[in-house]
């Protein structure tokens, strides 16, 4: 049985057809891309997949359990994190506090009485754990400034931060390399191999730059306008004449 | 049959009034994004405007209707439009609504310093005084001319502002503008333009309603009818999802005959009916926001192109320095301390109690904090917390044998219980509609719960003693204070606690971005509900300190609904982020109401009487300041003090540093290790990376 289990998942917006009939599939620790072209409907799928958006049809299962009445705090509390393609990050937080606050959900540690009796503030094991994901992320120099100072390709890393703070048994990454450099998505893609190394997460990756998408996942499906017309291995499906035609044609 | 058919005819008449105002309040709300609360203040001027000429002066009823309704009216809608709305468009909801309550709070006292407190008679409706002639179609059925003058022009006026915002270019200019300002204009139409054609027109639409309206109330014009009028037109404007004109026509067209109909079947004798007859408009308007399916109430509209704004300042105790923060706790206790010292060694009497009505206050001021300042919601029933609180205490204290002190700590814990039971079903709706559904609880618990005699005690108010704990006794108001200042202190520590609390932290989180909070699992509706049983517990703490003091839990002198939205205002203007805004907020309040009312007003009202003639002291001055003041908050959302102080502390900072760099005192000031100059520009330096 696979971790997350989407089953033709369709969506309509206003007779326009996002996704149609869409099902995907992704193991217990394992890297799996999603590409296509813009507005093949990744995102969509990725709002479908935690419950910001209701899909028309279709299910979706995680570890075996229907995800159709459970709400998005919901989801993310049985281990799906995610990124935004637009990043959302918590205006006026520091990327410690994003980490902590995270952190804290996942415990599940607050109360109002705690904080009614200054037991609400972090404990040194929540600092340790923020400090750790500050290293990982080589977050060391911005991680007490308010995030709206940040530029956008650090914003991305807080957002990549927060979500492996919850430590979600599978991460939903949306393009986290527009903003960042060629250095800089390497530096990404070695980060992002650790955690799944140590902690074995799930990675769900959309991305643009094939590159990454190439070296990084080991699965790959393959969005057009709404319509998976390839998956299987990352070797292979890149080889396919129709992936090249609908969104690697001048690229390869 | 024929009783029916009267009644019909006669809500009809009433309701076309309420579609009228509901009409306007959707044309606004969808043209500008800004839902005018002000619109029963805008109808109340125009009314006065038309009594005043054509009953008071003699003018024929075409000059005056066309002074009233075609000249003033849309003047006020200009001068609105210019002078604030214009500024707002781009603005988060919250501060379109705070700015709406301040002129809610703040229009019609400035209507009665000119027009009078007092009820005035024998105003007439648009055909004059032959209005009352009526005729009799149907046997036993009457129609006065005011009935008939009512309805059809309020066809009138629905039938027009729905051709010309579907059909005409202006009207599709208009709600493209609400949709987004920014693209609006990229694609090359002036938005300011419509903006202001849509708020004279809706303002005219106020207007036409405010007139039409004075022979329904028998010819009465005052304030207190046009109060509650603008809630009924709120709720006939929900029931089209704020987004309907033909739906609040009908909307309002229902609830007028509805409440006709109700007021002639309702038996007469129990308490229920006769408290839910007035109040009518109140629980249809919370019934309708509860049981309305999601969809029909609208999100905010959301801007596409919102993304260009700069982002939402940062809360003030974030972007504070630490010198700054220690530098104002330094000042207050030093400040206090000294006022403490005087009113506890020199002062009189009455300073005392204001001492004790500033701190009481300061503690009902932190229940605005928690809901408003943390959670980024806007309550407008605070009041309500309150008197529930003061009620409480009272009732356990007096009819239960119950002790004061643990009194007043069960009165909050009920509050609380009333606020997370208030808060449940409103919480789905979010935004403006979570605010008229407190607005409509308050009213509600002000008309009806409170003429229980359980909860208010009947026609006088429950006795409430003061502490009496051991051999010590608070009977003495300086002893009271004592009490007041210990538990002011404990609840601005606890406020502070969850500010830096999980709970603070969440509900900063969900401020910062709703989706991104949601993505790491924190359930919105929850971290809403304990904000909202929090704040009402704290409110409800003060009001039973209020009863206490006061020895009577008096809920119409100190809490009706109306003070809470005063309340609101004023602490949302001067900074609702900390506990130090609440507590200046407080002092103000008392203040202006102690000292500057009775002292200098007079004297200001001395030097203008050759001019001006004002026969008494104007009361709703206090209102009108405070209301006024409520505009700013749209450029300083973290409040005015708070920007003032640090703005000031900056300057201090650069001087500081002139100093260090070349001045005078340069060599000295770095040299000298004592001296508080290098300290404080270090830490103010890493303040502000």
């Amino acid at each position: 049985m696979s971790l997350l289990e989407a089953h033709s998942v369709t969506k309509t917006f206003a007779g326009i057809s996002a996704l149609n009939e869409v099902s995907l599939e992704v193991d217990s620790g394992e890297l799996v891309g999603l590409i296509g072209p813009n507005g093949a409907g990744k995102t969509t799928f990725f709002n479908c997949l935690l419950g910001l958006l209701k899909p028309d049809g279709g299910s979706i299962r995680f570890d075996g359990k229907d995800l159709t009445r459970v709400p998005t705090h919901g989801r993310a509390r049985l281990g799906i994190a995610r990124t935004f393609q637009r990043i959302e990050l918590f205006v006026g937080m520091t990327p410690r506090q994003h980490f902590l606050v995270a952190d804290r959900v996942r415990t599940g540690r607050g109360a109002l009485w705690k904080d009614l009796i200054h037991r609400g503030g972090p404990t040194r094991d929540e600092q340790a754990r923020a400090q750790t994901t500050v290293d990982l992320l080589g977050l060391g120099a911005v991680a007490d400034r308010p995030v709206e100072s940040l530029s956008l390709g650090v914003g991305r890393l807080v957002e990549i931060g927060r979500a492996l703070a919850t430590q979600p048994r599978i991460v939903l990454l949306d393009e986290p390399s527009s903003g960042l450099d060629r250095g800089e998505t390497a530096e990404l893609a070695e980060t992002l191999k650790t955690v799944h190394r140590e902690h074995g997460t799930a990675i769900l990756l959309v991305e643009h730059d094939v590159e990454l998408v190439r070296t990084f996942v080991n699965r790959v499906y393959v969005l057009d306008f709404g319509t998976l017309i390839a998956s299987g291995e990352t070797a292979s499906v890149f080889a396919e004449g129709a992936v090249r035609k609908a969104y690697l044609g001048d690229v390869v | 049959m024929t009783d029916v058919l009267g009644a019909v005819i006669r809500g009809l008449s009433f309701g076309s009034v309420y579609a009228l105002l509901a009409v306007g309040l959707v044309l606004t709300y969808r043209t500008t994004g800004v839902f005018n609360l002000a619109f029963g203040p805008q109808a109340f001027l125009a009314s006065a405007i038309f009594y005043d000429t054509h009953v008071t002066h003699h003018w024929p009823i075409y000059l005056a209707l066309l002074f009233a309704v075609g000249v003033m009216s849309p003047l006020v809608g200009i001068v609105l439009e210019r002078g604030l709305f214009r500024y707002l468009r781009t603005a988060g909801e919250t501060a379109k609504l705070v700015s709406v309550l301040g002129l809610f709070v703040a229009l019609p006292q400035m209507v009665i310093l000119w027009f009078g407190p007092n009820a005035k008679d024998n105003g007439v409706g648009i055909v004059g005084h032959t209005g009352t002639v009526t005729y009799s179609p149907i046997h036993n059925v009457f129609v006065s001319r005011d009935d008939i003058a009512i309805i059809v022009t309020g066809l009138a006026v629905f039938i027009g502002l729905t051709a010309m915002l579907r059909y005409s270019a202006i009207g599709l200019r208009m709600r493209a503008v609400v949709e987004s300002p920014r693209l609006t204009e990229l694609a090359g139409v002036n938005a300011d333009r419509s903006s202001m054609v849509s708020w004279i027109m809706s303002s005219a639409v106020a207007g036409i309603a405010g007139v039409l309206l004075t022979p329904v109330f028998a010819g009465q014009v005052v304030y207190s009818s046009y109060e509650t009028l603008v809630i009924a037109a709120i709720a006939a404007a929900v029931v089209g999802g704020l987004g309907s004109i033909p739906l609040a026509y009908a909307g309002g067209l229902g609830l007028g005959v509805l409440q006709q109909i109700l007021d002639r079947y309702l038996p007469t004798q129990s308490v229920f009916a006769s408290g839910l007859r007035p109040a009518l408009p109140f629980v249809v308007l919370f019934l309708v926001l509860i049981f309305s399916p999601k969809s029909t109430l609208r999100r905010a509209v959301s801007d596409p192109l919102s993304g260009v704004d700069p982002p939402p300042p940062a809360p003030a105790h974030l972007d504070r320095s630490a010198t700054l923060t220690n530098a104002t706790r330094g000042v207050g206790i030093v400040f206090f301390a000294g006022i403490a010292y005087y009113l506890f060694f020199h002062a009189n009497d009455s300073w005392v109690d204001l001492a004790v009505r500033a701190a009481i206050l300061s503690v009902i001021f932190l229940s605005v904090t928690v809901i408003t300042g943390f959670a980024g919601q806007i309550s407008l029933c605070q009041a309500t917390f309150a008197a529930i609180g003061a009620c409480a205490t009272g009732q356990l204290a007096t009819n239960q044998g119950l002790s004061v002190i643990p009194a007043m700590f069960v009165g909050a814990i009920i509050a609380a219980a009333v606020g997370a039971l208030v808060a449940i079903p409103a919480l789905r709706l979010g935004g403006i509609f979570l605010s008229l559904a407190t607005l409509a609880f308050a009213f509600f618990f002000d008309h009806v719960l409170l003429n229980y005699s359980w909860i208010g005690g009947g026609s006088l108010p429950i006795a409430a003693p003061r502490p009496l704990m051991g051999s010590i006794s608070f009977n003495s108001d300086k002893a009271f204070l004592v009490l007041t200042l210990i538990i002011l202190t404990l609840v601005s520590i606890a406020v502070i606690w969850v500010r830096s609390g999980t709970t603070g932290q969440y509900l900063d989180a969900m401020r910062g971005s709703e989706v991104g909070a949601a993505s790491i699992g924190i359930n919105r509706n929850r971290a809403r509900i304990v904000a909202f049983a929090l704040s009402a517990a704290i409110a409800g703490l003060g009001g039973g300190l209020f009863a206490s003091y006061e020895r009577a839990a008096n809920v119409d002198a100190h809490f009706a609904p109306e003070f809470g939205l005063v309340w609101i205002v004023l602490v949302v203007t001067l900074g609702s982020r900390t506990v130090e805004g609440a507590i200046n907020a407080a002092i103000g309040f008392v203040f202006f109401e102690a000292v500057v009312l009775p002292t200098w007003i007079p004297f200001i009202i001395d030097h203008v009487q050759p001019w001006y003639h004002m026969s008494s002291l104007p009361a709703g001055l206090q209102p009108i300041l405070f209301g006024l003041g409520a505009f700013t908050y749209a450029k300083h959302p973290e409040g005015i003090l708070e920007f003032q102080k640090r703005r000031s502390l900056a300057r201090i900072q650069a001087l500081i540093d002139h100093f260090k760099r070349g001045g005078p005192a340069g060599a000295t000031s770095s040299g000298v290790s004592d001296s508080k100059g290098p300290s404080v520009a270090a830490a103010g330096a890493g303040g502000q990376p």
